[in-house]
């Protein structure tokens, strides 16, 4: 385990260390060298483990009774950046410094295709998902849940959030939705505000067409 | 005797979370349940004024945890049902006077010897928020049939679920049927089909409730009001109990009955 101070606070790279190993061991330092970290903001770096809001939240907890503030996570996984979104934690994709090489290999059988990322839930207000590729929703997108990707959105279910799809640039990326009824769409540059109204839900799909995003209902 | 915990919360403030809590204790204790309420809102207290037992205030939730007294001391017995009792908030400190362990700790003390443990939330999704809903069994979430407040129900239900609370159950308050039916306020279903989580409770707004509350005479004592017995539907089902939805167009002004008399309609 490696621990140095930051201008950000105390950055912690427990690298992949198995959680509940590195846990006990950080919870040691902490009280064995209280004065150094009394009242520090503390960035977690957890390389690839995947962590769930039970973990990370004892974590908080139990720092907090140290007077130590948990600030930030780093980590590999979109499951423990999601974790740590929920939990109001800051979330950073990557370590500050170098990037550890990625241990996990590419399976011969994967069939050639782009990354895609399914969230099998309603996505209420306050959660966001930031995914280099595509997002699949089953589910609700709440007014003020966002999405940012840099491919297309496709929510089977009603979008009322903010979606930003082509996020990097790409005019072809798409968002659909069974009701696309969003309180605003971007994709790449452009920037649309949904009309009100009630209208019957019908799935659409919207998409750049010469300068502005426009909806058409989704036909195959 | 295993007690159960619930925790009122809502996210957006003034939206009845207090009401609730101080209804639904009075509601359960009078169908002859032990009952404690606690005020999480340190620094913010005002169950202890709804419950009209503020002048009785000695020992408080800060005290209980600081070791200044025991758990029993800060338990308020209530004036008129001999089994509900109050821990109030302490008003001279903030939120981080108490931590997560803390409640976790005081509630699984008091689960030993009452039947119910009702918890009533802070206002917004920190400290307090996280320190209300750890020892939850069970979160009920309070919202208006406003925009801003199921917003903010949404998001409040997303932390709960995130904590591992959930599913929260949701209390409609405030529901005025005529704006419904007008076209003018959220219905409730507009407010379920949105957070989609168990519907427990809808309240109709009532006048009688800001009087009762004034007065520290909580609504569910009053059986005549659609209000009080909206909130004693709501403890019934906390209990497991089907209870039947109330009409809540029944009750019209007595106006409205004499002039529909007058017209010969009614």
């Amino acid at each position: 385990m490696e621990i140095k101070g930051t201008k950000d606070g105390i950055l912690v790279n427990l690298e992949d260390q198995d959680w509940l190993e590195a846990k006990g061991e950080l919870i040691d330092q902490i009280t064995n060298r209280y004065e150094f970290f009394q009242g520090a903001q503390l960035i977690l770096d957890v390389g690839n483990n995947v962590l769930r809001a039970k973990d990370l939240g004892e974590l908080r907890d139990i720092l907090f009774a140290q007077d130590v503030t948990l600030s930030a996570i780093h980590s590999h996984s979109i499951v423990t950046l999601e974790t740590a979104q929920l939990l109001g934690l800051k979330s950073l994709p990557d370590s500050p410094q170098e990037k550890p090489a990625r241990k996990l290999k590419p399976l011969d059988t994967v069939l050639p295709g782009e990354n895609a990322v399914m969230i099998h839930r309603t996505m209420r207000s306050g959660f966001k998902v930031a995914y280099h590729g595509h997002v699949v929703v089953l589910g609700d997108v709440n007014p003020g849940a966002e999405i940012i990707a840099s491919g297309s959105v496709v929510v089977w279910g009603r979008l009322l959030g903010t979606v930003h799809a082509g996020a990097e640039g790409d005019e072809t990326a798409v968002i659909c939705a069974l009701d696309l009824s969003p309180l605003q769409l971007r994709i790449a540059t452009k920037v649309a505000i949904a009309p009100k109204g009630d209208k019957d839900p019908q799935p659409e799909v919207a998409s750049i067409n010469g300068d502005q995003i426009i909806a058409e209902s989704w036909q195959m | 005797m295993s007690g159960k915990v619930i925790t009122i919360t809502s996210g957006k403030g003034g939206v009845g979370k207090t009401t609730t809590a101080a209804n639904l204790g009075v509601a359960l204790a009078s169908m002859g349940n032990k009952v404690v309420c606690i005020d999480s809102d340190i620094g913010l207290r005002n169950l202890d004024v709804v419950l009209g037992l503020e002048n009785r205030i000695v020992y408080d939730l800060v005290d209980a945890v600081e070791g200044r007294c025991r758990v029993s001391q800060a338990m308020i017995r209530d004036k008129r049902i001999e089994t509900l009792y109050l821990i109030p908030a302490a008003q001279t400190r903030d939120k981080n006077a108490v931590s997560p362990s803390d409640m976790i700790k005081l509630c699984d003390t008091l689960r030993e010897d009452v039947d119910w443990i009702i918890i009533d939330s802070p206002a917004g999704i920190e400290r307090g928020f996280r320190n209300a809903i750890a020892p939850a069994d069970e979160v009920l979430v309070v919202t208006n049939p406003e925009v801003s407040a199921v917003r903010d129900a949404d998001r409040i239900i997303g932390l709960v679920e995130a904590e591992e609370r959930g599913p929260a159950k949701l209390v409609i308050n405030r529901l005025k049927t005529a704006m419904v039916k007008r076209g003018d306020m959220l219905s409730a279903e507009d407010v379920v089909e949105l957070l989609a989580i168990p519907l427990i409770g809808i309240v109709p707004e009532d006048e009688n409730v800001i009087i009762s509350t004034n007065q520290g005479q909580p609504i569910a004592l009053n059986e005549k009001c659609l209000a009080g017995r909206s909130f004693v539907n709501i403890a019934r089902r906390v209990k497991g109990e089907e209870v039947p939805w109330l009409d809540l167009n029944e009750k019209e002004g007595l106006f409205n009955r004499l002039g529909k008399i007058i017209s010969g309609g009614g």
